[in-house]
């Protein structure tokens, strides 16, 4: 009896130092020096070849800016990666180990790099005030921060990729007035991630007169005869295909096969990556692709990130032939816009390590105009952003690349603008009747009247 | 109509490449009894290290050659370190033990060799050969061809050769099999051996018509149906199953999927298999087991 009684006060005194430490935590945040940015990555399982390269661009930028700025402001910054395997539960088991911080400091921003990871924590972040930047996936009603404070879909949603494409298409065609008439087959992974453009180009099609044709791919997309057979019989002008992984080089070399020109399709942002193309050999030359990460490595960034960190070495890259790849400048894009939102936030709050209320504040006050993005060399590489409490987006535009068979080319004049402007009224509707369905009340957008 | 004819085409030539993954089940199924998850492991690990050489500067053949020493010495491993271990247990557990080779096949490739995607040539012109109104893919063609040649090598094998009529008696009754003399972990390692060939043959068609990437391991999804629908011990059931599986597939697509505003194909030919498996439960061409009680 007396052991028992022992055990139960040292399990109480153990209980009470835990406790302690769990309150005295904040105290510790105010007095970390570095600042906390946790990575969840997959750098294993079947899309590692995708994320690789990702990380490697984040991690090049963020040692960039602690190796030659000296951290944002003095504050450097540390991070560890947490394995998703782009899986949901990982994702969700990633997000929970590190939402708390570490050494001190809290989680500014968190990436989880995943559409359906996105969307697995769209709430979570709200209860926990950890803003999740998305930038090129998950929800694009979340462009309307006041359903959505947490959840920042920015840069380029998947309703503004689909814009975009169709603006080049009549870019291509001599004018929005020359869609009318046209076929627009949308050859899709069959996923919430694939039918996500469906609206849109219902929209769309309605205003411009073309006629939407929506083909789905059961995953992985492997095997696409059936799907490319009905191409072939539709017989559309040009093909929007939206694929992830192994899904994009079978839709080309599919497309060969029943003799469907490459270069009348346009890939999405996932469909527009050199490992999706390469596989797909000599027929995937010509093959046209819309991103908000133009690949290259002649872009200011890239030149100094060259310089103090993959010629020195220090990169996180292992095949150097990457550097300057799509998915390669999308982990320098992410990078810098959490840096950027970061210095923001540390504008208003001190230099010190920020927590995710602050970084909301941060990435709801960015402004990276062109004068900004040629200061920090990303002009070309990163369109101009500014972002705010109606509009967690902020650019919606993508530059349209083709592939010449060894590299992609920028063959689009400048960044191709979707049409916001006809699309925001719905999103916001949509965003407002999620807002309903959940019971949430909007925050007051502090810019309206 | 040609429509029609095209699609089912397609599906056909389609459906032979999922059935080159399930000859490499039905290999070695028909020897041991084990259903052997790892063997879309397998395609993606002889693919994986064929581009890895190629890479690395050898000629196609010795490339091949070499791939084909790694996944024998791969086969006699499996063998030695996990069936061995295992024998007398329960289907069940080699089953089991299968899956777990699987991952370690997949995690230690990508180790290994990298996760990169990797294009792979093989050379076939891939421009469709137009028929009257029908275009067939010349890719498929070569793919069936060398399905029906692989056919054939393995039915002479089976057929002929001392080993293979060895496979044949184990496979009919082990103890008898024994009782003669027959060295049963031997034969489990050329059995294992030539599954390792049959991937090494499926991961090259399949890698170069989707690249060389983690993605191969699904292949095996279809191969399942396959399988149920050819029978899990017959050759020539998988290639009948297979062209069941990839016409059906194709088909539904067409036809059905728009009726249901989606895609079908992942689980129409999975209904396909059940109601096989309902009508005749060991498939077109299995064997019934018939046991005594």
């Amino acid at each position: 009896m007396n052991i028992l009684r022992q055990r139960i006060r040292r399990a109480a005194a153990l209980f009470a130092v835990a406790a302690g430490v769990g309150a005295a935590l904040p105290a510790a945040a105010d007095d970390a020096k570095q600042q906390y940015f946790p990575l969840a990555t997959f750098r294993v399982g079947a899309y590692a070849s995708s994320g690789i390269p990702v990380w490697a661009g984040t991690i090049d930028y963020l040692r960039y800016i602690n190796e030659v700025e000296g951290g944002i402001n003095g504050v450097k910054l540390f991070w560890d990666e947490c394995e998703t395997e782009w899986a949901v539960e990982k994702g969700v088991e990633c997000y929970e180990r590190v939402k708390g911080g570490k050494n001190g400091s809290p989680v500014p921003i968190f990436l989880p790099h995943g559409d359906p990871i996105t969307k697995a924590l769209t709430e979570k972040s709200v209860a926990d005030k950890i803003p999740l930047v998305t930038i090129a996936h998950g929800r694009t009603e979340a462009i309307d921060g006041r359903v959505f404070p947490y959840s920042f879909p920015a840069v380029f949603t998947f309703w503004s990729e689909a814009s975009s494409a169709i603006n080049f298409i009549a870019e291509r065609a001599g004018g929005k007035d020359k869609l009318k008439g046209l076929k627009i087959a949308t050859v899709y992974h069959d996923s919430p991630y694939g039918k996500e453009t469906q609206t849109p180009l219902a929209l769309l099609a309605k205003t411009y007169g073309f006629e939407d044709i929506q083909i789905p791919v059961p995953h992985p997309g492997n095997d696409q005869s059936a799907q490319w057979a009905r191409i072939r019989q539709l017989k559309p002008d040009w093909v929007f295909l939206r694929g992830w992984g192994v899904m994009t080089p079978v839709a080309i070399k599919t497309a060969a096969k029943v003799g469907f020109p490459v270069d009348r399709i346009i890939g999405g942002v996932w469909s527009g990556s050199e490992e999706d193309v390469r596989p797909a050999g000599k027929v995937g030359k010509g093959y046209l692709a819309i991103t908000p990460f133009p690949a290259g490595a002649d872009f200011e960034i890239l030149k100094k990130i060259k310089e103090h960190i993959v010629d020195k070495g220090k990169s996180d890259l292992k095949d150097l032939k990457s550097f300057g790849s799509v998915y390669y400048n999308s982990g320098v894009n992410e990078a810098i816009i959490a840096v950027e939102a970061i210095r923001t936030a540390q504008k208003k709050f001190g230099a010190r390590p920020i927590n995710g209320e602050e970084g909301q504040w941060g990435l709801e006050n960015l402004n990276l105009d062109d004068a900004r993005l040629k200061e920090i060399g990303a002009y070309g590489l990163q369109q101009p952003l500014k972002l705010s409490v109606r509009d967690h987006e902020g650019g919606g535009a993508g530059k349209v690349l083709q592939w010449d068979g060894e590299a992609w080319a920028i063959v689009s004049d400048g960044w191709v603008k979707s049409d916001r402007e006809l699309l925001l009224p719905l999103i916001y509707e949509r965003a407002a009747a999620y807002a309903k369905e959940k019971r949430i009340t909007p925050r007051p957008d502090p810019t309206s009247n | 109509m040609a429509f029609l004819i095209e699609t089912l085409i397609g599906g056909l030539l389609s459906g032979v490449m999922y059935a080159l993954v399930a000859i490499g089940f039905v290999l070695i199924y028909k020897a041991s009894g084990v259903f052997n998850f790892a063997q879309g492991a397998m395609v993606l690990c002889a693919a994986l290290t064929f581009v890895t050489l190629r890479d690395q500067g050898l000629a196609f053949w010795f490339a091949a050659l070499v791939t084909l020493a790694i996944m024998v010495v791969l086969a006699i491993a499996v063998e030695r370190v996990v069936l061995r271990p295992l024998m007398n247990q329960s289907q069940i557990t080699l089953f089991m033990a299968t899956l777990g080779l699987s991952f370690v096949i997949e995690g230690m490739s990508q180790l290994v060799m990298g996760a990169s995607v990797h294009e792979l040539d093989l050379g076939i012109v891939d421009t469709p050969v137009e028929v009257g109104p029908i275009l067939v893919s010349q890719f498929d063609l070569v793919a069936a061809a060398a399905a029906g040649i692989l056919v054939l090598a393995l039915s002479v094998f089976f057929n002929v050769t001392r080993i293979g009529i060895s496979l044949r008696a184990i496979a009919d009754d082990p103890q008898a099999a024994l009782s003669i003399g027959i060295r049963l972990q031997r034969l489990w390692r050329i059995v294992w051996g030539v599954a390792g060939f049959v991937a090494l043959v499926a991961g090259l068609l399949w890698g170069s018509r989707q690249g060389v990437q983690f993605s191969l391991t699904f292949v095996v999804l279809k191969a399942l149906p396959v399988l149920i629908i050819g029978g899990f011990t017959s050759i020539a059931g998988a290639i009948v199953g297979g062209l069941i599986v990839g016409a059906a597939d194709a088909l539904a697509e067409i036809y059905v999927g728009p009726l249901l505003g989606g895609s079908v194909s992942t689980w129409f030919v999975y209904v396909l298999a059940v109601a096989f498996l309902l009508i005749r439960p060991a498939g077109l061409f299995g064997e019934r087991a018939i046991e005594r009680v």
